[in-house]
């Protein structure tokens, strides 16, 4: 089971050195200065949600692998089309008369020639339809939930077959769930308020490992560093939070016990704000832990191309390694913290009058 | 901020809440709830049977002090038995002892008693055996004395010189 393990997660190193190979080959041939701005675009483009799954391109012969996946917009009705429409940014898609462009990862309502006006700031004026698309990050997500569920109802349906001892992969996945009942919510929420929480505490610790370590694969998604995915997350927290606290909690925070009237005054502002940033949080650290984590392994990963040295390269692909190791640390770190902080808030929220 | 606010996709968050509630609602009814049900049944019925493990090795325990108890008892009821036992022994033969010597001191003096009565019965057959002799004697030393009337005398008395009375 642990060799198995081992050989999984060179697996993933080994792909993930291989798209860094590929992103390489698009711009062998150019210069130094080109290779810098491509890498830079390369990343921020790997950042980025995407209107359809590209595998690799290869930009010399302008050709995309990979494949397209449905846009789905309301601009006075529903829309659906392929994204293949727009090429990859370079057409203009033409649907019942309207005209929409991709441009930086987002769609613009355009003429028929596909003209983007910019304000001061080089920010697009064109109006955005509102854009429901089943994104690469949807994609991912509904991947990761369909992983899960395969996984875990498994999991459930192996204790029957079994008489109460989990089988296979189970073996691994049923620590993972008591670490999270036993380390995270019971001391968190305590022992007799911990029931309500666990399904939100094992689908969120779960959901933001798997795609964590999804963000680690070539399939180059960053779904766990998109604000979008994370103030989903947070959001829930905090409406989790808000709607099961009992009378205790929001006498903390209206009308602080044990502290004179003055200061009562004074600390309502302040903890009804802490409602808010606290989950705020929550959002930033996951958003920012993730995206960090990306863009300093990628960039490492281009240096690999931008020295082409003896010396550098081998170098730099020492930090790529060591990296990566951290980033799967990390992966597993975000999500551990993200479901303890929550746990933590939810445990407030239940705490008992001690005074 | 402004990065942030741009990058934010509404369809995104949109997708992102729908996906993660209808997964959570779904893995708690396929999975989460089974799962730690199964675990909780699984902690509660090793819970049991490390009880029931403890009680019986108490009971058990009980049981050796019941057993050692009812051994000792069983030896201190033995001694004691034995004891009664020895004591009993020692009393019928002391009485055994006592009865002998009174129904031998009976034995003795019923003895004696007859042979007090014996020997007086002896003497007073003597005696007349004694008187009868003596007549006897007195029959013939008379018949022959008779003609002589100082030989007689002489008979006599030197007959009665020889017996002597006892």
């Amino acid at each position: 089971m642990q060799n198995r393990t081992v050989v999984r997660i060179l697996l993933i190193f080994a792909l993930v050195f291989t798209t860094a190979n590929l992103s390489a080959k698009e711009s062998e041939k150019e210069g130094n200065g080109d290779l810098k701005t491509e890498i830079k675009e390369f990343i921020d483009h790997h950042l980025q949600d995407s209107h359809d799954f590209t595998l690799f391109s290869d930009k010399e012969a302008n050709k995309h692998y990979g494949f397209p996946l449905p846009v789905i917009l309301w601009d006075n009705g529903v829309k659906v089309f392929s994204s293949s429409k727009f090429h990859h940014g370079e057409t203009v898609a033409e649907v019942d008369g309207n005209f929409y462009k991709l441009y930086h990862s987002k769609i613009y309502k355009t003429d028929a020639a596909g003209t983007i006006n910019y304000d001061d700031h080089h920010h697009a004026t064109n109006a955005k339809p509102l854009d429901f698309s089943i994104t690469k990050n949807v994609v991912s997500m509904l991947l990761i939930g369909l992983l899960m569920f395969f996984m875990f109802s498994r999991l459930a349906k192996s204790y029957k077959k079994n008489n109460g001892i989990p089988t296979g992969v189970g073996r691994f996945l049923e620590p993972l769930v008591l670490f999270v009942r036993d380390d995270i919510a019971i001391p968190n929420i305590g022992e007799k308020k911990y029931k309500k929480y666990m399904s939100f505490l094992l689908t969120t610790f779960f959901f933001i490992w798997l795609l964590n370590l999804l963000g680690m694969t070539p399939l180059a998604v960053n779904v766990t560093g998109n604000i979008a995915v994370t103030l989903g997350l947070a959001l829930l927290t905090f409406l989790i939070t808000n709607f099961t606290a009992n009378k205790n909690y929001w006498g903390h925070i209206f009308w602080m016990p044990g502290v004179p009237t003055f200061m009562k005054i004074v600390l309502a502002p302040i903890e009804l704000l802490g409602i808010f940033i606290k989950p705020f949080s929550l959002m930033i650290r996951l958003y920012a832990n993730m995206t960090a984590g990306h863009v300093v392994l990628m960039s490492i990963v281009g240096l690999i191309f931008i020295f082409k040295s003896w010396i550098g390269s081998p170098l730099s692909f020492g930090l790529a390694f060591a990296l990566s190791i951290l980033e799967l640390l990390v992966a597993a770190l975000q999500a551990y913290i993200f479901t303890m902080l929550s746990a933590l808030y939810f445990g407030m929220a239940n705490e008992e009058a001690h005074h | 901020m402004d990065k942030l606010i741009n990058d934010f996709s509404f369809g995104l968050f949109f997708w992102q809440i729908l996906l993660f509630v209808g997964l959570l609602l779904l893995l708690r009814k396929f999975a989460w709830k089974p799962i730690l049900e199964a675990v909780n049944n699984r902690e509660e019925g090793i819970k049991n049977a490390l009880e029931s493990a403890e009680s019986a090795r108490k009971e058990m325990q009980n049981l050796q002090a019941d057993n050692e108890r009812i051994l000792n008892e069983a030896r201190a009821e033995r001694d004691g038995m034995l004891k009664e036992a020895k004591q009993l022994k020692e009393n019928i033969i002391a009485d055994a002892k006592a009865e002998a010597q009174t129904e031998a001191d009976k034995i003795v003096a019923q003895a004696q008693a007859t042979i007090e009565s014996e020997k007086k019965a002896a003497i007073a057959d003597l005696k007349s055996q004694v008187a009868g002799i003596s007549v006897e004697i007195a029959e013939k030393v008379v018949r022959k004395e008779l003609d002589n009337k100082d030989k007689q005398l002489e008979l006599v008395e030197s007959m009665l010189g020889d017996v002597t009375l006892n």
